[in-house]
């Protein structure tokens, strides 16, 4: 039996606390001694989370392992304080059968730091024309429930209105890319407007999200059914989510934290590492996610982290790929945007990188309370730490890291999944109680 | 000035008024016999075009070529690009080449800022995508001095498709940097989002209603037409050509109308033109029409601006009286003054 003592913690934030874990399970939370053999982390002074859940990551396995693995992707996502990611369908081929997904699965199991759940294509080769085999991916090992052509928009209205219908039995959800191909196509990059004007770049409206949002709660509202927004980027759609909560439509929605902290002005050096999509947004507009973040309407923080091979970013702005990494930094973007301004405590901080992205997945053993009983995923921040990011000591094998350089405060300390310390910044990582 | 030439808005009033005082001086060289002078002996400048161009590519190779620089002209097609190499790859690789300039034309907004990132040799923007275009807007300031002396208040309105037009972009600014008043013509469709925070900020008006400005109480005294991209206009930025040209064309009608409100005024266009849609051939070829003087500056210009940025890059700076010494022993241009902050 493997005992774990973390010593210290305070629990979102709160009184210190102990937790004993045996086994992969939190057995005891309180003023605990350390039994004779039992492993102990000193934990003082930092606050312990719910081990946090990403639903949006692009591992790029299979199909381009120069840029990702699910070995190299879950290394980040320990070091990022994930214990488990929802690896994106668009790989090649493309997860859209049960046996693909299997294969994301059980890679994910071999490399044994967070839990790797695959989303599964909403349709086959993510084309927009015909419906995935979703039942079968339900239905199979892996257990699928969230759904997604991420990278592209289901924007035919009766295909998606189906797709809805469809994955109601298996409580699914469909994660929406929201972007209207006829107002924001293939080469749209840059936010519409002023900017986009003055650089030549093709624009990205706002509306173009705003109008599929809009168009897919309605459905949701038709069908009965689940629909979330995947990274929100827009005022306007905020509202959409405001008002269709409001009338009791099941829709949630992420945002990324690039899009709560970038603003479209850095285009103006038409670097590629911060071509994303959807793009960048004004001030205004990263403003009213920051707000909607914190009052509730968006309910989760989701890195869509997207690496890439340096060589598909050393093209003009418009021909590089589309995406940043974020796996490693998110919880200090959240921790420095959100935490020490107010606007979000350590509780809120769990509820929407924890303990709601679970619940939207349909992850049983992820996001859970620490308390008794629960899975030991466990996440240990030091609020206070500064850290200045450098891209090349990044466990992704790729470099597209639009935080390298800057300096942020809030930093994670070490991760535990299921138990097993996967990430630490110590290098003596625990002593054993004598 | 910078060791590039990219953006329209990196040049002083002061910079933009030397270039153009240097392409005067070789404007007169195209005039002569024999059109050769040493400055830039031994310098290589390649045109890198990743995009068509006859007029912009040829009047860069010829102003490389009167100044006896190595010229030599690459293509995208064939290309390593072509076969899949990165941009910053494809830019390295020649600029190991120890060439001096880099004239790049490019589909992509943005790319020559982009590879003046990464090599030593200088960049020189000849049309980025839907960005700029700034030594068009010099050949354009050039024309529009030669014929109206000193910009200062002088009203230039610009017309058509502003959306995709990096010659509009480049001319609003030089055009403001040498105290022009411009007023920018286009239906909704084709302007730029965001115009008019941006026309607020950089001080241009704009209007959807060409009439209205050609008739309106500030005279005009140049009228820039932009062409129409036949391949966009499937995109719905306009309903027909016969409908753009009854509303934004220059017409026969209008043209009488300008000239008979200002017998001076003067019609650009960039080329190519496309006759009866934008522009009216009897505005293209009538007495008022610079189109051709536009494209004579153009190699004056280009010659200008490679001299700004190459021959001040010795160790021990060229004497301007080099120019005066043609290899071919021909009359040689006057000797421009060498205008501040040239050296790499």
């Amino acid at each position: 039996m493997t005992r774990l003592l973390v010593r210290g913690a305070r629990i979102l934030g709160g009184h210190p606390a102990d937790l004993l874990i045996e086994d992969g399970v939190i057995r005891q939370v309180g003023s605990l001694g350390a039994a004779e053999g039992v492993e102990v982390m000193d934990a003082d002074g930092l606050v312990a989370l719910p081990g946090l859940v990403d639903l949006h990551v692009h591992l790029r396995e299979p199909g381009r392992e120069d840029a990702e693995t699910i070995a190299t992707g879950s290394a980040a996502a320990a070091a990022g304080g994930f214990t488990a990611v929802f690896a994106m369908a668009n790989t090649s081929p493309v997860t859209d059968t049960a046996e693909a997904a299997e294969r994301i699965l059980d890679l994910g199991r071999a490399s044994g730091l967070v839990d790797v759940v695959p989303v599964g294509a909403v349709t086959k080769g993510l084309d927009g024309a015909e419906l995935a085999e979703l039942g079968l991916m339900a239905r199979s090992r892996a257990r699928v429930r969230v759904f997604s052509d991420d990278g592209r928009c289901v924007h035919d209205a009766r295909l998606m209105r189906r797709a809805l219908e469809y994955i109601k039995p298996f409580g699914g959800v469909i994660s929406q890319h929201a972007q209207d191909p006829h107002l924001a196509d293939g080469s749209a990059c840059c936010h519409e407007g002023e900017l986009s004007g003055r650089l030549g770049l093709p624009g990205w409206p706002a509306v173009a999200e705003e109008t599929i949002v809009a168009r897919d709660v309605m459905l949701a509202r038709h069908t009965g059914s689940r629909v979330h927004v995947a990274h929100v980027s827009t005022a306007g759609t905020v509202e959409v989510v405001r008002w269709a909560k409001a009338q009791g439509i099941d829709v949630t929605a992420e945002v990324t934290p690039h899009h709560l902290a970038l603003t479209t002005d850095l285009l103006v050096g038409y670097d590629p590492v911060y071509k994303v999509n959807p793009p960048l947004r004004p001030q205004e507009d990263v403003e009213a996610l920051r707000a909607a973040l914190a009052d509730g309407t968006i309910d989760a923080v989701a890195t869509d982290h997207a690496p890439h091979a340096r060589h598909d970013k050393e093209h003009t702005f418009v021909d590089a790929a589309f995406g940043m990494l974020g796996l490693e930094t998110a919880l200090a973007v959240v921790s420095d945007l959100m935490v020490r301004p107010g606007l979000l405590d350590w509780s809120d901080v769990a509820r929407v990188m924890s303990t709601t992205p679970a619940r939207i997945g349909g992850l049983p053993d992820q996001g859970r309370p620490l308390q008794p009983g629960s899975p030991a995923n466990i996440t240990l921040v030091d609020p206070d730490r500064e850290v200045t990011v450098d891209a090349a000591a990044s466990r992704s094998l790729s470099r597209n890291n639009p935080w390298h350089g800057r300096t942020l405060r809030g930093a994670v300390h070490a991760t535990i999944h299921r138990g097993t310390v996967t990430h630490s910044t110590d290098t003596n990582v625990m002593e054993t109680a004598s | 000035m910078t060791r590039h030439m990219l953006s329209s808005a990196d040049l002083s009033r002061t910079e933009v008024l030397d270039i153009l005082a240097t392409a005067e001086s070789m404007h007169d060289l195209q005039r002569r016999e024999v059109k050769k002078v040493p400055t830039l002996r031994g310098r290589t400048v390649i045109n890198f075009f990743f995009e068509d161009s006859t007029r912009t590519r040829s009047s860069f190779e010829i102003a490389g070529k009167w100044m006896s620089a190595d010229t030599i002209n690459l293509s995208a097609k064939g290309s390593s690009t072509s076969k899949g190499e990165s941009l910053r790859d494809t830019a390295m690789t020649i600029d190991a080449m120890a060439v001096d300039a880099l004239v790049i034309r490019h589909n992509a907004s943005g790319a020559c800022h982009q590879v003046a990132q990464w090599v030593r040799c200088s960049v020189i923007n000849a049309g980025d995508g839907t960005h700029e275009h700034p030594t068009q807007a010099l050949l354009d300031a050039y024309t529009l001095r030669s014929r109206l002396g000193d910009l200062d208040g002088k009203h230039v309105v610009i017309v058509g498709d502003l959306t995709h037009s990096r010659v509009f972009r480049s001319n609003v600014i030089t055009l403001k940097t040498l105290g022009a008043r411009v007023t920018v013509v286009a239906p909704p469709t084709l302007m730029p989002s965001g115009i008019v925070g941006w026309s607020a900020t950089d001080g241009f008006a704009t209007s959807w209603d060409l009439d209205a400005v050609l008739d309106g109480e500030d005279p005009v005294d140049a009228v820039m037409m932009l062409r129409v991209q036949r391949e966009r206009m499937s995109g719905g930025y306009f309903p027909t050509a016969r409908e753009y040209t009854v509303g934004y064309g220059l017409t026969r009608d209008r043209l009488d109308r300008l000239v008979a409100r200002n017998p001076d005024v003067l019609i650009l266009h960039p080329g190519p033109m496309n006759r009866g849609l934008e522009i009216a051939a009897e505005a293209a070829d009538s007495a008022r029409s610079v189109v051709l003087d536009q494209v004579s500056a153009g190699v004056a210009v280009r010659m200008a601006v490679l001299y700004h940025l190459l021959a001040g890059n010795d160790d021990a700076p060229r004497e301007p009286a080099e120019l005066e010494t043609s290899t071919t022993g021909a009359s040689a241009p006057s000797a421009p003054t060498q205008p501040e902050g040239v050296a790499r």
